[in-house]
C-alpha cells in the first residue's frame, strides 16, 4: 500500500512520483487533494493531486523541496512506502463549458492545473494555457499542457526559456485584446502569484479562481489552521475549498500565515542538513 | 487484611492517588496522575461497604458491576476483577482516567452522604492498567453470524460499539479518518492525562485483536467512502464520528497569527506529538503570554499543555525564570465553570491564572499581522438563561487590554458535515447533530445508528461510550431479526 511505483526527478528540486493508492485513485476528481505521511515521527503534508488513474489504482504527485519533509520526501525511491495517503480531499473543480477560458499555472502549481485544463479541454472549452517559472529548470509539464492546451503561452523571469515575463504580462494582454471573451480564469502556483493574477484580472471582472494550499494538519475541518479571510468572513481551505474566488481572498493575510512556522521550518531544514552532512562524514570514513 | 467491621471499613481514609509534584510535572507530558498500587488498591477497596442495594451502578452508563469488581480486587483477585469489569466495559483503563466519576458512579456511593465516596474511577484504572500489564483475560469471540457491520469513527462511541458487536460474533470493519485509531482520545486529551502508547493504543490494539475487529485509517467516509457505498455492502452501520468542528468567537482579529482553536494546537501536541518536536516534524507554537478562551476541559488541556511548552522552551535556552503566563478567561464566574474540579485543580496548581467574568471583544495585532493583545471587557451574572446557569452581561465602559501573544480558542465543537455527503436521508437538527433516538441510537435512515458526540454535540467519553454499547445491543437485535424498523 502506499507504494511508489514511478519517480521522475523535473529539476534539482522538483520530483514527481506515482503513487499506488487505489482507494483515493477511484474518488480522485481535478481540483482535489490528499494527505501524505511518510513515517511515524513525519508530519501530515497536503498536495494536490496533479494526474490520478482509477483503473491503474495510482495517482501522481509533484513536488518541491522547500522544507525538511518534501527534502526527505525527495529522497524516497521506487519502492519505498508513505505511512499513510489519505483523501480525496477538498471540492473538486467545478467542470462545465464555459467556453473560452484560461488556466494559469506557476512553478509547480503547473502540476495540479494539468488535471483542470484537461478536464476543461474535454467539456470542450476553448483552453488558453499560460505556464511559468523563475527559470526554464523549474519548468514541468509543458508537453501535458500543450496537448491539453488550444493556445500555450510559456513564460520564465529570467528569460531562459520562453518569454522573459512575469505570468501576469500575457494574462493581461490576452484580457485587453479579446475583451468580453474571456469567461472563466484558473490559477494555481505560489501565493504571492495567485495574488499578482487576482490583482491583474480583478478590473476585467472575469472570474477567476484560486486553488490555496495553507497549513493544515487533518484535512477534515478539525484544526480550522487553515481558514482564510474572504470579503464575507473566514472559511477552511481543506472543507470550504481548496478552490476560492481570487477576488474575494485576503491576500496580504493569507502570506502572513503562510510564513507564521517559518522560523521551524528553517531550525528543521538545517538540523536535518547537519544530520545528513554527519551520516556523510561517517559513510566517508568507512562507518556502515 | 482480617474481616473488617462496617464501623472499621468506614475509618478508612479515601486513598489518594500519588501524583507528579505541580513543580516537576509542568516540566514533562509524562501522566500526571501515577495510579494505585496494589496495596493503595486493596486498601481502597476495603472501603466498600458492599451494599445490598448499590446505587453506584445506577451512576454508571455502561453499568459496570462496581462492587463486584471492587470485592475481587479487595480478595487481591485480579483476575476475576479484570473478568467482571471487562464483561460491561472493554477499556477500563481509559475510563478510569477520563470518566467524571464525580458526577457519575461516585456521586451515588453511600460513602458520601457522610464523608468521601469509594474511589470507584481509581480502581477501576488500576484494573485496567493491571490487565495491560499482565493480560489476564483471553477475551474470546462468539460464533461467526455472518452480519457485516460499519462503524464509522474510532473514537470512544465507536469503538465500544466495535467491541460489542464483535464479541457477538458480527464481522466488523472501523473506518477512520486520522491515521490512528481512537478520536478524541487521541488527538484532543494530552499525553499527560492519558498516555497515547501505553494506555490507548494497547487498549484499543488488544480489543481489536481478540475480537478480530478490522480497523481501516485513513478512510474519510464522505470522500473515500460514502455512506451509500457502506449501506451497499454492510447490514448495519453505526456512526460515531464525533464534534471535531472548531467554534471561533466572531470578533475582529481572529486570523492574526498567533490564533488558533484548541483542537489545532491540542492535535499539534497530541496526534503530531510537536512537543517534542525537531525529533517529530509538527512544529507547535507557544506564546509567552497565552489566553485560552473557555473554561471546559478542552480548555483545561489547553493552558496545562501551554504551561509544559513553556517550560519545556524556557529549559532550552537556559531561562527557568522567565517561562511566562497562561490564562483562562471565561466570560462567566468560578461557579460556572464547566470542566471537572479535578482539571481546575490540577491546572491551579500548575499556575495557570483564571480570569472569571471576563470576555474577548477584539484581538490586536502588530505590524506583522501578529497577535499582541487582546481587548476584554468585564462582565457581570444577570438572570439565569435557558441554561439554567446565570447569563453574563458586560459592563458597560469597561473595556481593558490584556497583553498576550497567543489566543487559543476552547468554545467547544461541532459535528463534521463532511460525513454526510451521500447519505440521502440522514436527518440533522439545526446545530448540525444527527437526529437519532436517545435510547437505541437509532437515526431517520433503516440500518444506520449514531452515537457520541455527532448526536449529542461535545459531551463525554464514558457517555459516548454508553450511546455506543447501547446502539450495538439495538443492532444485534436488528441482525438478527428480532425488532421490526
Amino acid at each position: 500500500m502506499n507504494t511508489i511505483l514511478e519517480k521522475q526527478v523535473l529539476s534539482d528540486v522538483t520530483k514527481l512520483m506515482v503513487v499506488e493508492a487505489p482507494q483515493v485513485a477511484r474518488k480522485a476528481k481535478a481540483g482535489q487533494f490528499i494527505i501524505v505521511l511518510m513515517h511515524d515521527q513525519g508530519e501530515r503534508i497536503p498536495l494536490t493531486i496533479a494526474d490520478y488513474d482509477g483503473a491503474a489504482g495510482t495517482i501522481t504527485i509533484i513536488f518541491q523541496e522547500v522544507g525538511k519533509s518534501t527534502i526527505q520526501m525527495g529522497a524516497m525511491k521506487v519502492g519505498d512506502s508513505f505511512r499513510d495517503i489519505v483523501g480525496p480531499l477538498g471540492h473538486p473543480t467545478e467542470i462545465e463549458n464555459y467556453g473560452e477560458i484560461i488556466c494559469v499555472g506557476g512553478g509547480v502549481g503547473i502540476a495540479p492545473v494539468y488535471p483542470i485544463a484537461r478536464a476543461l479541454k474535454e467539456a470542450g472549452n476553448h483552453v488558453i494555457s499560460i505556464i511559468g517559472a523563475r527559470t526554464k529548470d523549474l519548468l514541468l509539464w509543458e508537453d501535458k499542457m500543450r496537448a491539453v492546451s488550444d493556445e500555450l503561452i510559456v513564460t520564465t523571469d529570467d528569460g531562459s526559456h520562453g518569454r522573459k515575463d512575469l505570468v501576469t504580462v500575457p494574462l493581461k494582454e490576452i484580457l485587453d485584446s479579446r475583451p468580453g471573451k474571456i469567461k472563466k480564469i484558473w490559477a494555481i502556483g505560489p501565493a504571492i502569484m495567485m495574488k499578482f493574477v487576482a490583482g491583474t484580472t480583478k478590473p476585467y471582472r472575469v472570474p477567476t479562481v484560486v486553488s490555496l494550499n495553507t497549513i493544515m494538519i487533518d484535512g477534515t475541518g478539525m484544526c480550522g489552521g487553515c481558514r482564510v479571510v474572504l470579503e464575507d468572513g473566514a472559511q477552511f481551505v481543506c472543507v470550504d475549498g481548496p478552490e476560492f474566488d481570487a477576488h474575494k481572498v485576503d491576500w496580504n493575510n493569507l502570506l502572513s500565515r503562510l510564513s507564521f512556522y517559518r522560523p521551524e521550518e528553517q531550525l528543521a531544514v538545517e538540523r536535518h542538513k547537519d544530520h545528513e552532512c554527519k551520516l556523510d562524514r561517517a559513510i566517508a570514513n568507512g562507518v556502515r | 487484611m482480617a474481616q473488617l467491621t462496617q464501623k472499621e471499613r468506614m475509618k478508612i481514609p479515601r486513598q489518594e492517588m500519588p501524583v507528579q509534584a505541580p513543580e516537576d510535572r509542568v516540566q514533562n507530558f509524562d501522566e500526571v496522575a501515577l495510579g494505585y498500587t496494589l496495596e493503595l488498591a486493596k486498601l481502597e477497596a476495603e472501603r466498600c461497604i458492599q451494599c445490598k442495594e448499590p446505587h453506584c451502578m445506577e451512576g454508571c452508563p455502561v453499568e459496570v458491576r462496581i462492587p463486584e469488581f471492587i470485592q475481587a480486587v479487595r480478595d487481591g483477585d485480579m483476575a476475576e476483577a479484570v473478568r467482571i469489569m471487562k464483561s460491561k466495559n472493554n477499556l477500563p483503563a481509559i475510563c478510569g482516567r477520563v470518566c467524571p466519576q464525580e458526577v457519575q458512579c461516585e456521586s451515588r456511593c453511600i460513602l458520601g452522604k457522610k464523608g468521601e465516596p469509594v474511589a470507584i474511577g481509581r480502581i477501576e484504572r488500576f484494573v485496567g492498567d493491571y490487565e495491560l500489564a499482565n493480560k489476564t483475560l483471553e477475551m474470546s469471540r462468539g460464533a461467526a453470524t455472518g452480519k457485516k457491520v460499519a462503524v464509522i469513527g474510532s473514537g470512544p462511541a465507536g469503538i465500544t460499539c466495535a467491541a460489542d458487536l464483535a464479541r457477538i460474533g458480527h464481522e466488523v470493519t472501523i473506518f477512520e479518518s486520522l491515521h490512528t485509531p481512537g478520536g478524541v482520545l487521541v488527538y484532543g486529551i494530552p499525553e499527560f492525562r492519558l498516555p497515547k502508547e501505553s494506555v490507548i493504543r494497547a487498549e484499543i490494539e488488544t480489543a481489536a485483536k481478540a475480537l478480530s475487529i478490522r480497523i481501516l485509517t485513513d478512510y474519510i467516509i464522505g470522500r473515500t467512502l460514502t455512506i451509500d457505498e457502506l449501506q451497499a455492502e454492510y447490514d448495519a452501520i453505526f456512526l460515531g464520528t464525533g464534534a471535531g468542528l472548531p467554534m471561533f468567537m466572531r470578533i475582529p482579529g481572529i486570523n492574526l497569527n498567533g490564533v488558533m482553536s484548541a483542537n489545532e494546537f491540542l492535535t499539534r501536541c497530541n496526534l503530531m506529538k510537536g512537543y517534542r518536536f525537531p525529533e517529530f516534524d509538527t512544529p507547535v507554537k507557544v506564546g509567552k503570554r497565552v489566553a485560552v478562551i473557555g473554561a471546559g476541559n478542552v480548555a483545561m488541556d489547553a493552558a496545562r499543555s501551554s504551561l509544559r511548552l513553556q517550560s519545556l522552551a524556557a529549559a532550552r535556552n537556559g531561562n527557568k525564570a522567565e517561562a511566562g503566563e497562561v490564562h483562562i478567561v471565561y466570560r462567566r464566574s468560578s461557579a460556572e465553570v464547566p470542566a471537572r474540579l479535578e482539571e481546575v485543580h490540577h491546572a491551579k496548581e500548575e499556575g495557570v491564572i483564571f480570569d472569571f467574568l471576563t470576555n474577548p471583544v477584539e484581538i490586536l495585532g502588530d505590524d506583522k499581522n501578529a497577535v499582541r493583545a487582546m481587548r476584554c471587557i468585564r462582565m457581570e451574572l444577570g438572570e439565569p438563561d435557558q441554561s439554567g446557569r446565570r447569563s453574563p452581561v458586560a459592563i458597560k465602559g469597561s473595556e481593558f487590554d490584556m497583553e498576550v501573544d497567543q489566543v487559543i480558542f476552547a468554545l467547544g465543537t461541532s459535528p463534521n458535515p463532511l460525513v454526510f455527503s451521500n447519505a440521502e436521508g440522514l436527518e440533522r437538527t439545526k446545530w448540525g447533530t444527527v437526529v437519532a433516538d436517545s435510547e437505541f441510537g437509532r437515526t431517520t435512515v433503516k440500518g444506520i445508528w449514531a452515537g457520541g458526540d455527532v448526536v449529542t454535540g461535545a459531551a463525554t467519553v464514558i457517555s459516548a461510550m454508553g450511546a455506543g454499547k447501547r446502539a450495538a445491543a439495538d443492532i444485534d437485535k436488528y441482525l438478527k431479526g428480532e425488532i421490526n424498523w
